[in-house]
């Protein structure tokens, strides 16, 4: 039997998890969105949400911008960043061997981290949160607003880009060039605009969950290594073609994260510390991969010889 | 050119290598000899990580933890980890700890192989990319072996490592830095040949053709779980050797010595060297050594203006310019330095097309 004080920590934990999770989601939609459309892993997009973090909080801090506007103009910004990365840094290697691509994005991230060092040094940094730090008491359950506020914003996110794919004609059009670059084409869709459109998507949920991971972690030039391996995680275990997968996978990380934490200090799992928290995302990502590769949503992948 | 003589130029030019590495001391300074030691031991690592990656096309992103455990091996053997503590009193002599390194580093290597034997190509990369990123918290995790955040120090123990003071070898007194280096590099110029022999027969043969086809392979008899994961375990012990010797060099361990970029540096130095062919790897070797060098504009600053300069020396600069030449290498240089030097040799023999393998 729970005492009610266990029971409102573990509640507590549940929906910490579920807002770290949202952002893992966000992160891990956006590691979807470009394995479907141009078959690559991008080892640089937590880099890519990295910068968009340090975009907001200079408008904020060294131009004098308050939030909101400043968090739409860095959209912008990223949408922009992403769509040229793609035409830029991208495009010349795609369809080539696996191995190049790989180090072209890994010779992003590299490139973006020393970037953000040279230009704002590596000394860490406070974005505020722009749902304040005040946390409310539920039936005993306390909750951040900040928490409440992440949810939010990635349940919005999350139904916004449904939307986008499912109603709109562009987001036929990016569906389309992603299963079948050559009919698409055919049948006039501009495949490598849409290709460039889905970088410059990714590059935009990125930046919202840089900028929703700042306040919690610190805004530092490392802050998102440790999200992205989460996001990597997230988008295996969902299925890494699945857009539901990825929102499933990444809520249910960070929940099973927090909840490995919570029992340890009620005694089981007692050998969980906060240093297994990476290696046990690495755990699920090679059971998964082991037991189901195509993940929790995937389709079976089919070789033909 | 045959074969025949194809073989007899090799064997000239290993021989003639062999030479200018043991004579390349007597013309540096004595702290450069550090610096190429450092060479000799990045040539190891990559020599194991191109049997996986070059030969066998197996993609992997965290051999900087293979290293690590091959490094705490002989950090542990030598030092030993009474003091967090842990079982092992250590005293082991320096050189007897790298075949242990090696040892430890392959059979992690082989039981890794094992799961990688069902992913492919973006999977394994992701896959291994996460061992590099978990390595670190790992080692943290487990203070009672490996001290934790501080890590493990050698210095304490100058009776077992010619690394730290002057050593006596065959009535020569041999610095620090020049023992290292012939150390490195003695044990860098076997391996090599071990590698060489390794893969010119049958077991090569069989490592070639899961990666150009494995299809292919298994029809013609060739076992896939077998040389996948022989190539992981030889390629992750060859990982722990040169763990085991950055140990040494460094007299130095914790989590922060093997970080992630390590990993990534030596894919990097793979693939600028070439895939699938071993001499150029002493170019991927000496790229991963001195290439963070030259990009904070150490030895070219008086090619380039000197604001360029000022401004790549400021923290960060050489990494943006590590990453922009890494991605502009991919762009114009897409089969290493290797590959361009074959190139060259293509243009002048005027021969099209290369001999088939």
């Amino acid at each position: 039997m729970l005492l009610a004080s266990e029971f409102a920590d573990f509640m507590q934990q549940v929906v910490s998890g579920l807002a770290s999770g949202g952002i893992y989601a966000l992160l891990a939609l956006a590691l979807v969105i470009i394995h479907r459309s141009t078959g690559v892993i991008n080892f640089a997009q937590g880099e890519m949400a990295m910068l968009s973090a340090y975009i907001a909080w200079t408008l904020m801090t060294n131009h004098g911008w308050s939030y909101w506007p400043a968090f739409v103009a860095t959209l912008a910004i990223s949408f922009l960043g992403g769509v040229v990365i793609h035409r830029l840094v991208i495009r010349p290697v795609e369809g080539g061997s696996v191995l190049r691509i790989v180090i072209v994005t890994i010779g992003l991230l590299v490139a973006i981290n020393g970037f953000v060092i040279w230009k704002w040094s590596g000394q860490p940094q406070q974005l505020s949160s722009p749902f304040g730090t005040s946390t409310y008491e539920i039936g005993g359950v306390v909750v951040a607003a900040h928490d409440i506020g992440t949810i939010a914003v990635a349940v919005a996110i999350v139904f916004l880009l449904w939307v986008l794919f499912r109603f709109t004609k562009v987001g036929l059009a990016l569906r389309a060039a992603a299963v079948n670059p050559v009919e698409a084409r055919l049948v006039g869709v501009r495949v490598t605009w849409m290709l460039a459109l889905g970088w410059g998507l990714a590059a935009t949920l990125g930046a919202v969950a840089g900028m929703l991971t700042a306040p919690t972690v610190g805004l530092d030039p490392q802050m998102m290594q440790a999200v992205l391996i989460y996001a990597f995680a997230a988008a295996v275990l969902g299925g890494i073609d699945s857009p539901i997968g990825a929102v499933v996978g990444g809520l249910l990380i960070g929940v099973l994260l927090n909840l490995l934490s919570y029992s340890s200090k009620y005694g089981a799992f007692d050998w969980f510390t906060e240093e297994l928290r990476l290696p046990a995302a690495l755990l699920v990502i090679l059971v998964v991969l082991l037991v189901r590769p195509q993940g929790l949503f995937g389709k079976p992948e089919v070789t033909r010889v | 050119m045959t074969p025949r003589t194809q073989r007899i130029i090799g064997f000239v030019a290993f021989a003639g290598f062999v030479v200018l590495v043991a004579l390349l001391p007597a013309f540096i300074n004595d702290f450069k000899a550090r610096e190429y030691a450092y060479v000799g031991i990045y040539l190891i690592a990559l020599l194991g990580l191109n049997i996986l990656t070059g030969y066998t096309g197996q993609i992997s992103l965290g051999h900087g933890a293979f290293m690590a455990i091959g490094g705490y091996t002989t950090a542990i053997l030598m030092a030993g980890n009474e003091q967090f503590g842990g079982p092992i009193s250590g005293g082991v002599k320096d050189v007897w700890t790298l075949p242990i390194a090696g040892l430890v580093a392959g059979a992690v290597g082989l039981l890794f192989g094992l799961p990688a034997l069902r992913l492919s190509g973006l999977y394994l990369a992701l896959a291994t990319f996460a061992i590099a990123v978990a390595m670190p918290s790992t080692v943290k995790r487990f203070e009672e072996f490996t001290g934790g955040g501080q890590g493990i120090q050698l210095f304490g123990t100058p009776e077992l490592t010619g690394s730290i003071s002057n050593v006596e070898i065959l009535g020569r007194s041999l610095t620090p830095n020049d023992w290292m280096y012939y150390l490195a590099w003695s044990i860098a110029l076997v391996l090599f040949a071990v590698a060489w022999l390794v893969l010119r027969g049958r077991t090569g043969r069989a490592f070639r053709a899961v990666r150009d086809s494995e299809v292919a392979a298994v029809s013609s008899g060739i076992s896939l779980a077998r040389y996948k994961t022989l190539a992981f375990g030889i390629s992750a012990a060859y990982a722990g050797v040169a763990g085991g010797l950055f140990a040494i060099a460094s007299a130095f361990v914790n989590p922060d010595t093997f970080p992630v970029a390590l990993s990534i540096y030596l894919l990097v130095g793979v693939v600028v060297g070439g895939l699938g062919g071993l001499s150029g790897l002493v170019f991927g070797a000496v790229f991963i050594q001195f290439l963070p060098l030259w990009a904070q504009g150490q030895d070219l600053g008086s090619l380039l203006p000197g604001r360029i300069v000022e401004e790549t020396q400021k923290p960060g600069g050489p990494a943006i310019v590590y990453g922009v030449v890494l991605i502009l290498l991919m762009f114009v240089l897409p089969n290493g330095v290797a590959g361009l030097f074959r190139r060259i040799g293509q243009l002048i023999s005027g021969r099209r097309y290369p001999r088939p393998e």
